[in-house]
């Protein structure tokens, strides 16, 4: 069953990343939708105005993105058999998408300091929850990059299994992408 | 000739080589026994909620257990049967009649049952504690809040759901990927069978519908466990955001129910009346507007809730619009039968029993579809009618047309015609005099979900009615399952082909090889074992090749890898039903759950598909 | 920008360079930047929302066609995203009218 022509030309695990990631679309929609939903609804603060950080939260968008960057440079290096490039860049997303999490448990730490829980206000039960997932997000594709980098380190990374950083690749960018509509969302648009 | 060159059984291997087969067909056997068996546990519990309304002030059950009795019968028979049922018929047939050897991921296919049996075996576990949930099957909030459910049930409702859900997606990512990317040369979407057509458009459903549920339960688990309050309305919040998730979700779920029997019907019914589909394309177009428009039409269930005059009518004009897609496959099925040579078998009874039965029940739901009409027909009797008509006379009697038809592919043996024909008769009849005086019950004014009524209603003999109609169809599931016993014990061989049907399943053995095919079939028609054995009809377009797919040779005439068992997948699945089952015991269980759902998933991954030589077939297979 | 493949291992779909690369993510920080500037100067405060969906819709378009490769894919992959965005962009857009819109009441004490 491997290597097995398929209809499209397109392998099966990143045909089945694409499908997987149109279904988070609904999973984060129905998350923002609350979010929305429930927006100006809190009879008690902190609100959003009193406590969203939008310099800080700049500076961990900025950085999210530019782990897509590395992302995309680890999988070009992986495609080069260029080990070294490969495992710099690797590294390179791990260590953004973990810098990306610090902010992320700074922030909730600063707020849940500020008086803003999960039981507080509707403002900290939408805002914790979808944050949260997305974070939890981000976690996993952390350990995934990490799993790869160790392959990799191991010499079970050759071109030929490309694909393997092709679909977490895919997997991490749609996590950038979720964060662009709730920096949008939750921050900007207040 | 080698024993590898022999025909395998397909079922041999001994107890443990079911768990940890990873073999389309045998986990489709898998998620059809189980639903079967949960069809009794849902059946018994309706039996029960009969007799209690049997008549007036009736001591059968207490309020407390009644109101268990509906939630668990609703839940078991969405999640525990309707829904493996059609699993079942998917993971059985769908690679066969694409021409391929099995799913995209035959690993995942098999975490997707275990993962729905450990899901099911927590919800009824809540009744052996004597705590099952108690706030209906689609569990409203605020009742299913702390406050006015302090029980456990709505805990195991929520977290069994949740377990369930992730099988269903990791189903859904398996068939797509699968329908779009294995099939056979030269079979082009429009070329594929209608029952694979419906299959592709039911997984898509489930990718979209249920991360609506999954979220609304996470609020519930929230709100629940972590004092949250995203359904309190003191808090600001209000009851109306569950109920707009879960429709969400559940409107889209009804067709997830009834697409699948639709997908059946357009099979039997050419195979029946000996010619083509009418109209295949505007069946399958039919289809995907279906599932298209039943995204736009979630708060017809929520007309009584006061969301005001325009999403009313916008509601309203959408879900009148989803009848037209649905008449036209009715008219299609029914011009399919016209001038056809009709053979009558079981199968073909059953078919022609659910379109029937499912006018009926689009009838009634056609009246929903008006909020006017609606706010005196919701939450009434009226509407069990209706979505009894739709579920039982629809989906029911469309998988038991799927199981008529497929069981000798399944099986290699023939259910018995006269069980099968007394069996539809005793359900036909049955499923009529339970459900159709409650659509004179709900005009009556009796509401749903009472467990008792007083005696000067006058709703005392249609109940009593239905009653009576309930053991009636009790009888004819025992007719069935007797047959199914004989069948399997002493049943006539079926042969490849019993039906002289049209598509790639038929070319197999009965039951099929391990490896389903020996030579992959190359396919120019829709139906291309037809065109086969009878050459082109007026149907097929004149531009087809005169050849059609012939019948599988006995033996492969090239090695055949297979995937290989694993026990990961099962062990990834007790890992996480452990973990949300572990929420209801302590955080010591939850993480020990996580413990052994990362090393499952985590040995998964590392561990190659195919070992070689293990399983392998055809001349150059290892001994 | 030149985008002819640097790699032959992609299925001859043609591929981005790693000077596209670096150029798209210079333009994802730029924008980013923007964004911020847009909610901190006063005067655009009056389109300031349908500016912020246009400059984050252009921030999800760039990551998806180039560092998620779908501009040099086959269309399927393409269809098989863009129902789940409609479907999930249709739920947000209807509950965000049935909520603040439509809501027949004032959010409830």
């Amino acid at each position: 069953m491997t290597a097995h022509a398929t209809t499209y030309g397109i392998p099966h695990r990143k045909m089945a990343m694409w499908v997987f990631i149109g279904s988070e679309c609904m999973f984060f929609g129905s998350l923002i939708a609350t979010y929305l939903a429930y927006e100006g609804r809190s009879l008690t603060g902190p609100y959003p105005s009193e406590i969203l950080n939008i310099p800080v939260t700049s500076v961990s968008t900025f950085v999210l993105l530019m782990s897509s960057l590395a992302m995309v440079l680890a999988l070009d290096a992986v495609q080069r058999a260029d080990r070294r490039q490969s495992a710099l860049w690797l590294l390179g997303v791990m260590l953004l998408g973990a810098t990306f999490l610090g902010f992320q448990v700074f922030e909730f730490t600063h707020f849940y300091g500020e008086g803003l829980s999960l039981e507080q206000n509707l403002f900290g039960a939408t805002f914790f929850v979808l944050t949260g997932f997305h974070g939890a997000h981000v976690t996993v594709g952390v350990i995934w990059m990490t799993t790869l980098l160790v392959l990799l380190l191991l010499g079970k990374l050759p071109p030929e299994r490309s694909l393997d950083v092709e679909v977490a690749g895919l997997y991490w960018h749609f996590v950038d992408v979720v964060w662009i509509v709730i920096f949008t969302v939750v921050y900007l648009i207040q | 000739m080698t024993a590898r060159a022999e025909h395998h059984s397909l079922y041999g291997g001994g107890p443990l080589s079911w768990l940890t087969t990873v073999d389309h067909k045998r986990i489709g056997v898998l998620y059809g026994v189980t639903a079967l068996l949960y069809f009794v546990v849902g059946g018994f519990e309706a039996i029960l909620i009969r007799l209690q309304l049997a008549s007036p002030e009736s001591t059968v059950l207490g309020a407390e257990s009644f109101n268990q009795m509906f939630t668990m019968h609703g839940t078991t028979m969405v999640f525990l049967v309707l829904m493996p049922l059609a699993a079942a018929l998917f993971n059985f047939m769908v690679p066969l009649m694409i021409g391929a050897r099995d799913v995209a991921f035959p690993r995942l296919n098999a975490f997707s049952y275990w993962t729905f049996l450990f899901g099911s075996i927590l919800l009824n576990l809540s009744l052996f504690i004597g705590q099952a949930p108690d706030a209906g099957w689609f569990g409203y909030a605020n009742l299913t809040s702390k406050q006015f459910s302090p029980g456990m049930g709505i805990d195991f409702w929520v977290l069994s759901l949740l377990v369930m859900g992730v099988a269903s997606l990791a189903a859904g990512v398996n068939f797509v990927v699968t329908i779009l990317n294995m099939r056979a040369p030269g079979m082009s979407l429009m070329r594929m069978p209608l029952f694979v057509w419906m299959a592709l458009i039911v997984q898509i459903l489930i990718l979209l519908a249920f991360p609506a549920i999954t979220v609304g339960l996470v609020f519930l688990l929230f709100d629940r466990f972590f004092g949250t309050h995203f359904y309190i309305p003191a808090a600001g919040a209000t009851p109306l955001l569950w109920q707009h998730l879960f429709w969400i979700f559940g409107h889209p779920e009804v067709y997830i129910l009834i697409l699948p029997s639709f997908g059946i019907v357009s099979e039997v019914l050419p195979s029946f009346a000996r010619k083509p589909l009418f109209g295949a394309p505007f069946v399958i177009f039919s289809g995907i507007l279906i599932a298209f428009l039943g995204f736009g039409v979630w708060s017809h269930h929520m007309f009584a809730s006061g969301l005001g005059p325009v999403p009313d009518t916008a509601f309203s004009l959408a879900t009148m619009l989803i009848a037209i897609p649905t008449g036209v496959k009715i008219f299609n099925w029914i011009a399919t039968l016209w001038n056809g040579h009709i053979v009558y078998r079981t199968p073909l009874y059953f078919a022609v029993g659910m379109v029937a039965l499912f006018i009926i029940g689009g009838l009634s739901g056609i009246m929903h579809s008006s909020p006017p009409i609606d706010l005196q027909q919701t939450d009434t009797y009226f509407v069990v009618a209706h979505l009894h008509y739709v579920f039982f006379g629809g989906t029911v009697f469309g998988l038991f047309a799927g199981i008529y038809y497929w069981w000798p592919k399944i099986t290699g043996r023939l259910l018995g015609e006269r069980l099968g024909t007394l069996h539809f008769w005793l359900m036909m009849v049955g499923m009529n005099l339970t459900f159709f005086p409650m659509h004179f019950l709900g005009m009556d004014g009796m509401p749903r979900r009472i467990y008792t009524y007083a005696p000067d209603m006058g709703w005392d003999d249609w109940n009593l009615a239905a009653t009576v109609g309930a053991f009636v169809i009790a009888l004819s599931v025992l007719v069935f399952y007797v047959n199914a016993v004989k069948s399997a014990r002493s049943g006539a061989p079926a042969g490849p082909d019993p039906w002289d049907a049209a598509t790639l399943e038929w070319t197999t053995s009965s039951p099929p090889p391990e490896y389903n095919f020996a030579i992959t079939p190359v396919v120019n028609s829709a139906r291309p074992f037809w065109l086969h054995k009878y050459g082109p009809t007026r149907a097929i377009s004149t531009r087809t090749r005169e050849e059609g797919t012939p019948p599988q040779p006995d033996a492969p005439v090239e090695t055949i890898d297979l995937p290989s068992p694993s026990w990961w997948p099962l062990v990834a699945s007790a890992g996480l039903g452990i973990l949300m089952g572990g929420a209801l015991v302590g955080l010591g269980v939850v993480l020990l759950g996580a413990a052994i759902l990362v090393v499952g998933v985590f040995a998964w991954a590392l561990q190659p598909l195919e070992r070689p030589g293990h399983p392998a077939f055809g001349p150059g297979a290892p001994a | 920008m030149s985008t002819e493949p640097t790699s032959t291992e992609h299925a001859g779909q043609g591929h981005a360079s790693r000077a596209t690369y670096w150029m798209v993510a210079l333009i994802l920080g730029i924008v980013t930047l923007l964004e911020v500037a847009v909610f901190y100067v006063p005067l655009l405060h009056a389109v300031i929302v349908p500016m912020l969906l246009v400059l984050s819709a252009f921030k999800f378009a760039l990551v998806a066609a180039f560092f998620m490769h779908l501009k040099y894919d086959k269309p399927v992959l393409s269809m098989v995203f863009a129902i789940g965005l409609l479907v999930a962009v249709f739920i947000i857009l209807a509950l965000y009218l049935l909520f603040h819109v439509l809501a027949r009441t004032p959010p409830a004490a």
